[in-house]
């Protein structure tokens, strides 16, 4: 019989502790089904940083360590540096990614350092509480903008993928939602081809994923899944850099 | 094969020892005194096959380093002072994680910017644990070209012994005085990482590592596990003494100073004087039981003086060390000022002559 669904080898098969309509698990799953395709589940390593996904090691059945806040692109700098033959990749929030680490990852990219980057852009610190991350939207209300974020006093959310798609050694750079099927299945191309940026040696791979957090937006699922909608028009979807498709093409026509 | 000698600076020592260690990678961020040792690393590093990073910062420097250690690969950093301070969330969690690391401070003056000067400012910082938690690195104090090369050597065989960071405290003056050094091979013993390191699951089920235990009884064993690694640490502990049961007054001195001091414990020597000597060569674990047994042998009562490049930090190790039983004096000299040994001897002195009025 031919199979056409089926668990990911490289998930546990282990209860996900997030939150109703919370879109890491959907990601988590994505993860693991682009490892499995590329069957790199024995020869990866992943850098687990701080926020809600910081179990990352709980339900991802690859080799894991655990970085300091923010350091996850440095800490996958040294291991990709030590052991090249290893599928490095980080899965990190954007507290992590854009705020406390954003020095860390800029500088990756900047180098191209061949590793994968994952970003959860839920424009909150979902972990600590729903405080103001960058990525916070001009307005939002959150435990540390009660009246909601004045960009006159605190500034406007950062593009990161657009950002990051500007340095030469970026070779993949997009950003996607989870919110509807076609998304999810755009999502995993893109986690796919930020991986194939490392595995072809063609430079850094970055994929930020528009997520969910209803507890922290004071949403219901479903009115937090239709509020992707809105915050696409602060962070528009598509693919900023794609040096993969080009080589892969270039490959076919040798 | 005949045994080379050379003329190196300090740090070049440092970065020799870290080669004849088969160090695979080096990740460093520029600071004075200690640039000598990323240039080093630039040129040589690559030649054997080795990586050479240099960081955007002295945080990225220290997550490289936790992150190439995950993988079991041999691998170091080194900084000066403030360069230190930066490094203090990677060292707890590098301590945390278990990952046996090599961190080279060459320490200047501070606080603050401070000078680029000799200091021992960072004695505190290296023994007393410089991140958050309950953690301590095992700290190896160099006093010459020659120590440094061979405990830079012989501390990446002890971060795997123990899976710990390992800290090499040395100081401006070690740093940039060139020196002889004989180039030794030496044995440095390697540990097998098959059971904990990252290296891709294959063949073996997946793992991880971590430095989060949100269980309270986890996080207090893992506490426990590390207490009895650092007790462990112990039979490790090396120093360097000459004592003699007649000595009432005993110096005890690390690092750079300790070789001032050596010689004002000579020259007074000379002169007749009993004066002992005693240098920690291990910081952490501090050997302890060596200067309890010095008290217990002596014949008469004695007095510890403890010269110091900076206001007065050893010595309160040093008074655990004597638990009230002989005093213990402070001779600070903080940076950058370094004393000559006859400023050295001149307080000895002092000390011995408040101990005779007193007999009388």
């Amino acid at each position: 019989m031919l199979k056409f669904f089926e668990f990911p080898k490289s998930l546990k098969n282990t209860r996900f502790h997030y939150c109703p309509g919370c879109h890491h698990s959907i990601a988590h799953r994505l993860l693991c089904e682009v490892i499995d395709e590329l069957g790199i589940q024995d020869k990866s390593l992943g850098i687990a940083s701080i926020g809600c996904s910081c179990f990352l090691y709980f339900y991802i059945d690859v080799d894991i360590v655990e970085a300091p806040h923010g350091r996850a692109c440095a800490a996958a700098t040294g291991a990709k540096r030590a052991r090249p033959d290893l599928v490095v990749f980080t899965y990190q929030g954007d507290g992590d990614f854009a705020s406390i680490g954003f020095n860390e990852s800029f500088h990756t990219a900047l180098r191209g350092e061949k590793i994968t980057a994952i970003m959860i852009n839920n424009t909150v610190y979902g972990m600590t509480g729903g405080q103001a991350s960058p990525t916070t939207v001009p307005g939002q209300k959150t435990t540390t903008t009660p009246e909601g974020k004045d960009p006159q006093y605190l500034g406007y959310p950062p593009k990161i993928a657009e950002i990051l798609a500007t340095l030469e050694s970026v070779a993949f750079s997009a950003r996607v939602a989870l919110n509807t099927p076609k998304r999810i299945i755009d999502a995993r191309k893109a986690i796919k081809n930020a991986f194939l940026a490392q595995i072809n040696n063609l430079g850094f791979g970055y994929v930020e994923i528009l997520s969910a957090c209803p507890i922290n937006w004071k949403m219901d699922p479903v009115s937090a899944n239709k509020h992707i909608d809105k915050l696409t028009e602060i962070f528009p979807l598509g693919i900023f850099k794609d040096k993969v498709s080009e080589s892969l093409k270039s490959k076919k026509g040798d | 094969m005949k045994t080379k000698k050379i003329l190196v600076k300090g740090v070049e020592a440092i970065a020799l020892g870290a080669l004849e260690a088969e160090c695979k990678c080096y990740f460093g961020y520029p600071i004075t005194p200690q640039n000598d040792i990323p240039e080093f690393m630039a040129r040589e590093l690559p030649k054997r096959g080795g990586v050479f990073l240099q960081a955007e910062s002295e945080l990225a420097a220290i997550n490289m380093l936790l992150g190439a250690c995950a993988t079991g690969t041999r691998a170091m950093t080194t900084s000066s002072s403030p360069g230190i301070s930066l490094m203090c969330e990677g060292f707890s969690y590098i301590a945390a994680l278990e990952l046996p690391a090599v961190i080279v401070n060459v320490m200047r003056g501070g606080p603050g910017l401070g000078g680029i000067e000799a200091s021992q400012g960072d004695y505190f910082q290296a023994v007393k644990g410089s991140g958050h938690g309950d953690f301590h690195f095992l700290v190896l104090a160099p006093y010459n070209a020659q120590e440094a090369y061979e405990l830079t050597a012989k501390a990446f065989e002890l971060a795997e012994k123990y899976r710990n960071p390992i800290m090499i405290l040395s100081d401006a003056i070690l740093g940039q005085m060139k020196e002889p050094l004989v180039l030794k091979k030496l044995k440095i013993k390697k540990y097998p990482k098959d059971d904990w390191a990252l290296t891709g699951a294959k063949g073996r089920p997946s793992r991880f590592l971590r430095s989060l235990f949100l269980d309270a009884q986890e996080l207090k064993e893992m506490n426990i596990k590390l207490m009895k690694k650092y007790k462990a640490m112990q039979k490790d502990i090396k120093f360097e003494s000459d004592i003699s049961e007649e000595d009432n007054i005993i110096v005890v001195a690390f690092g750079s100073i300790a070789r001032i001091a050596k010689e004002a414990v000579n020259n007074l020597r000379e002169k007749g004087y009993s004066v002992g000597y005693f240098r920690p060569i291990t910081l952490f674990p501090f050997p302890e039981k060596p200067i309890k047994k010095i008290i217990e042998k002596a014949k008469k009562p004695l007095k510890f003086i403890v010269p110091e490049l900076n206001c007065g930090q050893m010595i309160e190790d040093v008074r655990l060390a004597v638990e009230g039983r002989a005093s213990v004096i402070s001779l600070p000299y903080p940076p950058s000022v370094i004393p000559f040994p006859e400023e050295i001897e001149k307080e000895i002195k002092k000390c011995l002559n408040s101990l005779s009025s007193r007999k009388v």
